[in-house]
């Protein structure tokens, strides 16, 4: 179903001209892919009166332009990683997994039960416990469309809407109701959680907090499952044929609903980070799920996607998008554009990203010399 | 607590239940033809939101919501020949660029909105009830039945249509074939992208006009107005198993038990943590639909499968 960067890895040999610059080939699609959505951002600046020149210089150094950018674009990405190595390991199955929205959430709501459970737990304790938490309230919120498609043959698209709808009002459910903060305002948050469970942030000097390095560890451990391990070896021959798989004596369905629960426990970590790194150090389902998840769970999508649904791939993509984030800010501040531009151009991106993955392989094929171009005049 | 359960509120809820609806219906109507055709559109919560846009902004300048109605239609046209080129032409994954779609849709209404109005602005919505003269006289039943914009009409004539353009006619006829077989339907000399560009173009136009009577039935625009709605008309059109009744009672179920829910809420019957759970049952309900209907419909079989000869 998705075969996207599988072209890169087995091909040797080859003999048309492309060989030489056949590592850069199958990236010369998607790049392609982000010139032209960028170019859609300086259409839509030019037309609110922006300059786009000057918008996108804003963008840049708002997202890199020093140590407390970068540490900003690092926080934007963390939700982004986490999803998106989920992401991965779901594709690479075969697994369209959109219900990263309901997982975060239900991720966030695990590890914040934990926390107010357990308050008085040290924090090198604690701290791991509710990223944990986070990983099976989000896994369990996956399992279960990866088994209704397993067993039932539900399709896991839509489960995975549905899962998240469910997700959503369940927030808010608890937020108004159980879970409130005590007190006269009846704001949709809970009371502050324990500071034993705050995220610790990094020495630096900025903002940046532990949950860049549980990123990058769930990122190494999807690929490790993903590439290293027979587990992962199993997902991925799921992903690629089920027949074949099923014939060889795998259990095809058990996979599926392996690949959804490692897929929403990702998410689901990304959920406790963002209750847990917040500034506020609360659950708030006040503005929507949309506002508590930024859409992390949608846009982890494209981050995977343009990381070629591979984990470390994955991190650097989500670092990029980031920065499309954090930089959004900026750029709103200098020119006046909301940042809702950034949003806009993340879905152009996945469109063209998809939309030339006909060409990348005719690109690929034809650097790895399978098509003579004068065959094609 | 029993204030609830006089007539006069029921039929109220009924009538509003009906009328919220619309939107599921005109998008979900629109999302089974092109799934009949073989292409999932999972970008129909964009392209609402993108004709939800149109229609407030086009009311909110002209004054007229029936000229908003009509530009939340043309965009969605607009988007449906721009979502055929990718998915039809450039055979870009079907759900993935729809997740596409969606985020162009979520983040560029919301620019323009920002930009262009900035702060909330009420639009009044369609005002033409072509049988409210016959709700006077009718009472109670009158009231649920004759008491609507024309717009609620024409989504519920569109049921009988879409079934007859599906069932009876040489164009439904083709939609199927090139959902299910489409190298045999090419065989036999029928246009097999031609077909489903043309169900695309027909799905997005519905899902353009569903959005604009979202916004008319509210009468203001906000950022996500549309908050899932399309998603959850995606998940109808697997609920009424690609058939146009089927897809018209989903519609109906999800509408009434969000007016109810509202309406309990506002007459103090229950609390908002209570209408949250009561809010989730329409999507439980759906899950177990669909696992009901997996086992015993098959989808479209060429479903999200792009056609190319050679294969």
């Amino acid at each position: 179903m998705l075969k996207i960067s599988d072209n890169q890895q087995g091909s040797s040999g080859g003999h048309g001209i492309g060989r030489y610059f056949r590592p850069f080939a199958g990236l010369a699609v998607p790049a392609g892919a982000v010139v032209a959505a960028l170019a859609v951002g300086a259409i839509l600046l030019g037309v609110f009166g922006a300059n786009p020149l000057t918008g996108y210089r804003e963008l840049f150094t708002g997202a890199f332009g020093g140590p407390d950018e970068l540490a900003a674009t690092a926080l934007k990405s963390i939700p982004l990683m986490l999803v998106g190595v989920g992401i991965c390991i779901a594709f690479r199955t075969g697994v369209i997994n959109i219900g990263g929205e309901g997982q975060i959430i239900m991720g966030a709501i695990l590890a914040t039960l934990v926390a107010l459970a357990l308050p008085d737990v040290p924090r090198p304790v604690l701290v791991p416990l509710v990223m944990i938490a986070g990983g099976i309230g989000g896994g369990i919120w996956g399992a279960i469309p990866g088994a209704l498609k397993a067993y039932s043959g539900v399709n896991e698209i839509l489960s995975t809407i549905m899962m998240n709808i469910i997700a959503g009002f369940f927030m808010s459910f608890l937020l108004e109701d159980w879970l409130i903060e005590p007190g006269a305002i009846r704001i949709q948050q809970t009371k502050r959680l324990s500071h034993n469970a705050d995220l610790p942030i990094l020495p630096g000097g900025t903002r940046l907090h532990l949950g860049i390095v549980v990123a990058l560890i769930v990122a190494i451990l999807g690929y490790l499952l993903l590439f290293r391990s027979s587990l992962g070896m199993r997902l991925r021959a799921v992903g690629h044929n089920p027949h074949a798989s099923r014939a060889a004596g795998m259990k095809v369905e058990l996979s599926i609903t392996q690949a959804l629960a490692f897929s929403g426990a990702c998410a689901g970590i990304a959920g406790a980070v963002l209750v847990f790194g917040s500034e506020s150090h609360r659950l708030i389902g006040e503005g929507g799920p949309l506002a508590f998840t930024q859409s992390a769970g949608f846009n982890g999508i494209v981050t995977a996607l343009f990381g070629g649904l591979h984990p470390l791939f994955t991190v650097l993509s989500s670092y990029l998008f980031g920065g499309m984030l954090a930089g959004g800010i900026s750029l709103q501040r200098a020119v006046q554009v909301p940042q809702a531009l950034v949003i806009a151009l993340n879905g152009v991106v996945v469109v063209f990203v998809v939309g030339s993955l006909k060409l990348r392989t005719r690109v690929q094929r034809w650097a790895e010399g399978d098509i003579q171009m004068e065959d094609r005049a | 607590m029993s204030d609830f359960f006089t007539v006069a509120i029921i039929t109220a809820t009924l009538a509003s239940g009906i009328r919220l609806a619309v939107p599921f219906l005109l998008a979900a109507l629109g999302e089974a033809v092109g799934q009949r055709a073989g292409v999932l559109n999972l970008g129909v919560e964009g392209v609402m939101l993108i004709g939800a846009f149109a229609a407030y902004y086009t009311a909110l300048e002209s004054g007229s919501a029936a000229f908003g109605l009509l530009m939340g239609l043309v965009v969605g046209m607009v988007m449906g020949l721009i979502y055929a080129f990718i998915t039809v032409v450039m055979h870009a994954e079907q759900g993935i660029s729809g997740i596409g779609i969606y985020l162009f849709g979520l983040g560029f209404t919301d620019l323009l909105f920002q930009k262009q109005v900035g702060t909330p602005k009420p639009i009044s919505g369609l005002q033409t009830k072509p049988f409210n003269w016959l709700a006077d006289d009718t009472g109670r039943a009158g009231e649920l039945l004759f008491s609507h914009t024309i717009l609620t009409y024409v989504a519920f004539l569109l049921v009988p249509v879409i079934y007859f353009l599906i069932t009876r006619t040489t164009f439904g006829l083709n939609v199927r074939a090139v959902g299910e077989n489409p190298q045999a339907a090419d065989t036999l000399g029928v246009s097999v992208n031609g077909i489903r560009t043309a169900a695309i173009v027909i799905g997005n136009t519905m899902a353009g006009l569903a959005g604009a009577a979202l916004a008319l039935e509210i009468g203001i625009f906000q950022q996500n107005l549309t908050a899932g709605r399309g998603f959850i008309a995606i998940a109808l059109v697997y609920f009424g198993a690609w058939r146009p009744v089927g897809v018209m009672a989903g519609s109906l179920l999800f509408g009434i038990v969000s007016s109810t829910v509202l309406q309990l809420q506002v007459q103090d019957v229950i609390s908002g943590s209570v209408a949250s759970i009561a809010n989730m049952a329409p999507a439980v309900l759906t899950v177990i639909v669909l696992v009901v209907v997996s086992r015993r419909i098959g989808q479209p079989a060429a479903l999200t499968r792009p056609f190319t000869r050679d294969s």
